[in-house]
């Protein structure tokens, strides 16, 4: 069992922790002018590096959406982030 | 030439202190250019480098492998072969393998040990008999074979089966696919290897792609460890390594790769004669030829490129296992193991051209992708020879992300093994 950090909760297990997606990952802007291949490559498209890896996560047991930083092949985790300082910084 | 197996070849051999047996396949140096090259060496890459050759008379082909052929989820995986999906177009797709691996071992004259005892996916309870009913209604409009089990028929399948009056998820019945099954996951890529070798097609073994010949942007080959090879067209058929190739050739994809874990215990007296899942516990399990108790579930939770498997979801399985078969408690495990699978939103696979004219794409297989090899080999290769998709890939296209038509077999089947 691993331990992820959660930047409100503190250390907890990985079973509470689940996968959102890839950090950066700006939504397309103005409806109408985001053709299909965009909203597709928005919707559906990854990183999935192998690697060093930048991603959001949800802690389930708080709720709260936040930057997790691990390697995806060693699965050590380098820094965990409020988006909110993210955003500031 | 190649020697032919039989039985009789077998006593000869007996005879001759096994003396007379050569290698299956040649080992390859790769030449600076071929008609084709196929990136992958496992089951979908060596189907299609044999039907290249077979169904299309290509045979300058090379096969490249960055380890050893079967090295990856074709030589990790639980070996279950069926066909019981929901939509007409993975009925096609599924139906089309299981029936060529129904005449495989004669077509590759090697014995893929298919064994066609029966897949079974339990209900349990009155709504999810309802769904059952619904899905065996589906796979018979689709000309697949299907059968509603109530409960008595699932106590005869299964008499080892937790049917206690206070079992966590009581049995109500189930789904059987008579024609799903097992085959021997390793001969499946050793067979393809050899009957493709036996055209001409050379089997690269040890020779990673690190990139792609780019040129007026269209894929003329690869850049590998061994050197560049150029092609007229290449193929790619790598799994859980999908996007890593993606990002070489400049495009990304929508998939995720995952740890997909199995294990298996000792063996023991045959006493279980159908694949079960239980969509309840999430676990499946079958018996090998060997008497071992082979077992399998859902996919780790963190998406990832470690081949090891997650504490978490092992435990998740086994203890789904022991409320299935409360006596195999007593049974020890023997192994454990992951491979990196490939997940895409819809739980079906990609078949195309991909971004990158000149190179095309067979992966998105996830968690359910061994049944499937002979109609991935078919249909890449058909691909890779004409340029043009066969009727039954056309829907595994990429650009159903963009028009928007999925093919959502996730929701559909359930988990997809
Ligand atoms: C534990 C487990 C259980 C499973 N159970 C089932 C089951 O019961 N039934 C079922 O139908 N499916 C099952 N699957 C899924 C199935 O194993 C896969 O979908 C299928 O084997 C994929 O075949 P493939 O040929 O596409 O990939 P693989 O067999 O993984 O082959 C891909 C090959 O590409 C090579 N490669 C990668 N990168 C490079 C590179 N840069 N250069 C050269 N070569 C490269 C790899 O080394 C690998 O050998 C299971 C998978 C796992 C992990
Ligand atoms: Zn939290």
């Amino acid at each position: 069992m691993q331990i992820f950090t959660c930047p409100f909760c503190g250390p907890r297990s990985e079973t509470e922790f689940h996968f959102v997606g890839d950090f950066p990952k700006p939504r397309p802007d103005g409806m109408a002018k985001v053709s299909a291949e965009m909203w597709s490559d928005y919707l559906h498209n990854q990183n999935n590096p192998k690697g060093a890896a930048s991603e959001l996560w949800m802690h389930m047991a708080c709720h709260e959406i936040f930057r997790m930083d691990r390697h995806t092949v060693t699965h050590e985790v380098t820094g965990s982030y409020a988006l909110s300082s993210e955003a500031q910084s | 030439m190649m020697k032919k197996y039989s039985a009789l070849t077998l006593f000869k051999e007996g005879l001759n202190n096994q003396k007379g047996w050569v290698p299956a396949w040649r080992t390859a140096r790769p030449k600076s250019r071929y008609d084709v090259v196929v990136i992958g060496g496992g089951g979908h890459g060596l189907a299609t480098a044999y039907y290249l050759a077979k169904n299309h008379g290509i045979t300058n082909v090379a096969l490249i492998e960055k380890g050893w052929i079967g090295g990856g989820n074709t030589g990790r995986n639980t070996s279950i072969v069926r066909s019981n999906y929901f939509y007409p177009e993975s009925a096609q797709l599924y139906d089309l393998a299981l029936r060529l691996y129904e005449g495989l071992s004669k077509d590759l004259n090697y014995n893929i040990m298919l064994s066609q005892r029966g897949m079974l996916h339990l209900a349990h309870s009155p709504a999810e008999m309802e769904i059952a009913a619904r899905t065996v209604n589906a796979m018979q409009i689709n000309g697949i074979d299907a059968e509603l089990c109530d409960v008595e028929k699932v106590r005869s399948l299964v008499p080892d089966y937790n049917f206690s009056p206070n079992a966590r998820y009581p049995v109500y019945g189930g789904v059987l696919q008579p024609r799903g099954g097992n085959a021997r996951h390793d001969a499946v890529a050793w067979g393809y290897a050899r009957a493709a070798d036996n055209l001409g097609v050379d089997i690269i073994q040890n020779c990673e792609v690190q990139g792609f010949i780019i040129e007026n942007g269209v894929c003329h080959g690869v850049k590998t460890s061994l050197g560049d090879i150029r092609a007229d067209r290449t193929g790619m058929a790598v799994a859980g390594h999908s996007s890593v190739l993606g990002a070489m050739a400049g495009f990304r994809l929508p998939i995720n790769s995952y740890a997909l874990q199995a294990c298996v215990s000792e063996p023991v007296k045959p006493s279980l004669d159908c694949v079960i899942l239980s969509p309840a516990t999430g676990t499946y399990v079958s018996q090998s030829d060997k008497g071992e108790m082979i077992i399998g579930g859902g996919l780790d939770r963190i998406s990832s490129y470690g081949q090891r498997g997650n504490l978490p979801m092992l435990e998740t399985v086994i203890a789904g296992l022991m409320e299935m078969f409360p006596s195999y408690r007593q049974l020890k495990l023997m192994r454990q193991w992951a491979g990196i699978v490939d997940v895409v939103p819809d739980s079906s696979p990609i078949i195309g051209e991909s971004p990158l004219p000149g190179l095309f794409l067979n992966c998105g297989w996830g968690t359910g992708g061994f049944k499937a090899i002979p109609a991935g080999g078919t249909l890449l290769a058909h691909l890779l020879a004409t340029g043009k998709h066969h009727d039954i890939s056309r829907p595994f296209d990429l650009d159903r992300f963009t028009r928007g038509r999925m093919i959502d077999e996730g929701g559909a089947s359930g988990i997809a093994h």
